[in-house]
């Protein structure tokens, strides 16, 4: 059901990102103004815009849930939420590294770009406990669809907000002027953009895929009565699908 | 702040990729302990269906090696 297109979506990806890589070790000049250390930005921005992208599609896929009530759709949107904050972790880290070296500094309060991130960070990590709060499967599924729906309206709404706010020291990466990166910055970004958009792809469907199996499983013992012989699985996420 | 001289910057770029990278690895780790924990009770699963089954041999054995 979800694995299919995991094979491909997984060489398709290694293959992108040691493309992506290799592009910023050998081809990507070094910028004028940072040197060396601007490499961080082809990881770093690359990794907020498919999380933040992933929040999103969490919330579409609520949107989705709530409308179908079907409970693939209610995985599929924990799944991307899942791994956005994975994903907002290694933003953070990254970032964190890129300050200390550019700013002196491993994290600056007053950069609303830095600040509205840790928030949208912050608010999707409180997605998990409200989820496996509530014991009900149906409850629960309704209640995380609707934090979800919310969240994901929330990361556009901030960057537009931080977008109108006066920047500090954070550089705005995507301008309505189309930015001054030369060429080979621009197809070496735009590469690593693409690789991690496939690789958040191919983790999604490997942990949909094993999610979908832990469940079938479970559902397999409830079904032939050995739940107490074989002993509980694991929890995994939404309950049934 | 001035730019940082290679040796300097080429530290703090291998720590984010490594960081990166690391948390991928993290990840998969986790994934795949998820995969044995799903095939040793699959297994377990079999042994149970296999009790319970007339013929009495267990139903692995009737099953062809998947390619």
């Amino acid at each position: 059901m979800f694995g299919r297109g995991l094979k491909t979506l997984s060489i398709a990806s290694l293959l992108l990102i040691c493309g992506a890589f290799a592009l910023v070790a050998f081809y990507a000049p070094n910028d004028a103004d940072q040197g060396f250390v601007q490499k961080i930005f082809y990881l770093h921005v690359p990794l907020a815009i498919v999380a933040l992208g992933g929040f999103v599609a969490g919330g579409v896929y609520a949107i989705r849930y709530l409308r179908s009530r079907d409970r693939a759709d209610d995985l599929r949107s924990y799944v991307a939420i899942h791994l956005s904050l994975i994903l907002g972790l290694a933003v953070l880290a990254t970032g964190s590294i890129w300050a200390k070296a550019s700013w002196g500094a491993w994290w600056v309060w007053d950069e609303p770009t830095l600040v509205s991130f840790l928030i949208v960070f912050l608010l999707f990590a409180c997605y998990q406990p409200l989820r496996f709060s509530i014991e009900d499967p149906e409850r629960q599924a309704r209640y995380a669809a609707v934090f979800a729906i919310i969240g994901g309206a929330f990361v556009p709404l901030n960057f537009l907000a931080v977008r109108l706010a006066d920047s500090l020291i954070h550089p705005r990466v995507l301008s309505t002027t189309g930015g001054s990166m030369p060429g080979e910055m621009r197809i070496t970004f735009l590469v690593s953009v693409v690789a991690m958009i496939v690789l958040f792809v191919t983790l999604w469907k490997y942990e949909l895929t094993s999610k979908h199996a832990g469940m079938q499983l479970r559902a397999l013992k409830r079904r032939l009565g050995g739940e107490d012989a074989v002993g509980p699985l694991s929890r995994t996420a939404p309950n049934q699908v | 702040m001035p730019a940082l001289p290679l040796d300097e910057a080429g530290a703090y770029v291998a720590g984010a990729y490594l960081v990166f990278l690391a948390l991928i690895l993290l990840y998969v780790a986790i994934m795949a302990a998820k995969l044995s924990r799903i095939e040793r009770e699959l297994g377990e699963l079999g042994e149970l269906a296999a009790s319970r089954d007339v013929s009495g041999r267990p139903a692995e054995e009737r099953e062809a090696v998947p390619r």
